[in-house]
């Protein structure tokens, strides 16, 4: 229960940060990846205002056993650079500069219900869905 | 550059990596958003009593400012709904395949030093750069 509680008001302040910081506006999206036009340089703010905030509660979390409501901090299982993490951060970024959109704005602004906001939604959820299916016939291939 | 709002995106990023703090001191749980939708979906549902929850927060967002503050959401850009599918389709794919996003590699892993997020996150905003400047001046846009 207090966990949840924890992960709801995590994603409270993660969507208002979202909101406040200009995330949520393609348009101020798109001008900050604008190098060569009109470049809005604010959201390289958002990065510079998150990380360090961000570290510091790693780095208070690197004196603990374990988290406060969880028996085990769980690490990213990956380390080694490889294709997939290439290949991915490409086609990711080609999404991103089309559309203005990366995951956590675009769920943020869908639930206004504009039209075009929801049919980026449910394509970014369809192409997610096509992963999962593309790695279970990879490891069923494998056996 | 009449738009430059560098404190309220400041402020709106230290909101940002506040709530990957409390999310890691609190579970131990990455704040990677395409980690965390990604693995709630019906076809490989892990961990969901938390995602959903986390989730549950993200999208009250936007409603209690709207109560609030007044705040409305802005509108897309991208009017061509072909186009949306295949923007929305390269980020669900693209996002899943490269285990992550602005958030969990631009945010979470540069903050934890990996050498992984470090080179996803130069290798996506080069792409996403280079996309808009493809799209804005070389085909006209």
């Amino acid at each position: 229960m207090r966990a949840r509680f924890v992960a709801f008001a995590s994603g409270l302040v993660f969507g208002l940060g979202i909101i406040v910081s200009g995330m949520v506006d393609p348009a101020k999206v798109l001008a900050f990846l604008d190098i060569a036009g009109d470049w809005d340089p604010s959201l390289a703010f958002v990065m510079g205002g998150a990380i360090p905030v961000a570290a510091a509660g790693f780095m208070l979390a690197g004196r603990r056993q374990r988290p406060v409501c969880d028996g085990r901090f769980l690490e990213p299982s990956k380390t080694g650079i490889d294709a997939r993490l290439v290949l991915g951060a490409v086609l990711f970024g080609a999404g991103w500069g089309l559309a203005g959109y990366c995951p956590a704005p675009a769920l943020v602004a869908s639930v206004s219900g504009q039209g075009g906001t929801l049919v980026f939604v449910a394509a970014m959820l369809a192409g997610m869905v096509v992963f999962d299916l593309y790695q279970r016939l990879l490891s069923g291939s494998r056996r | 550059m009449e738009n430059f709002t560098p404190v309220a995106s400041a402020v709106g990023g230290m909101l940002i990596g506040l709530a990957a703090a409390l999310l890691w001191l609190g579970l131990g749980r990455i704040a990677g958003i395409s980690g965390i939708v990604g693995g709630i979906l019906p076809i490989r549902r892990k961990e969901t009593a938390w995602r959903a929850a986390f989730l549950a927060g993200l999208l009250a967002a936007p409603l209690l400012l709207g109560a609030v503050a007044g705040y409305s959401t802005p509108a897309p850009v991208l009017k061509s709904m072909d186009l949306l599918v295949v923007a929305g389709l390269l980020v669900g794919f693209g996002t899943r395949l490269g285990s992550g996003c602005t958030s969990g590699h631009g945010v979470c892993g540069i903050a934890r030093l990996s050498p992984r997020s470090l080179i996803a996150t130069g290798v996506f905003m080069a792409t996403a750069a280079a996309t808009v400047f493809l799209v804005r001046h070389v085909i006209g846009a």
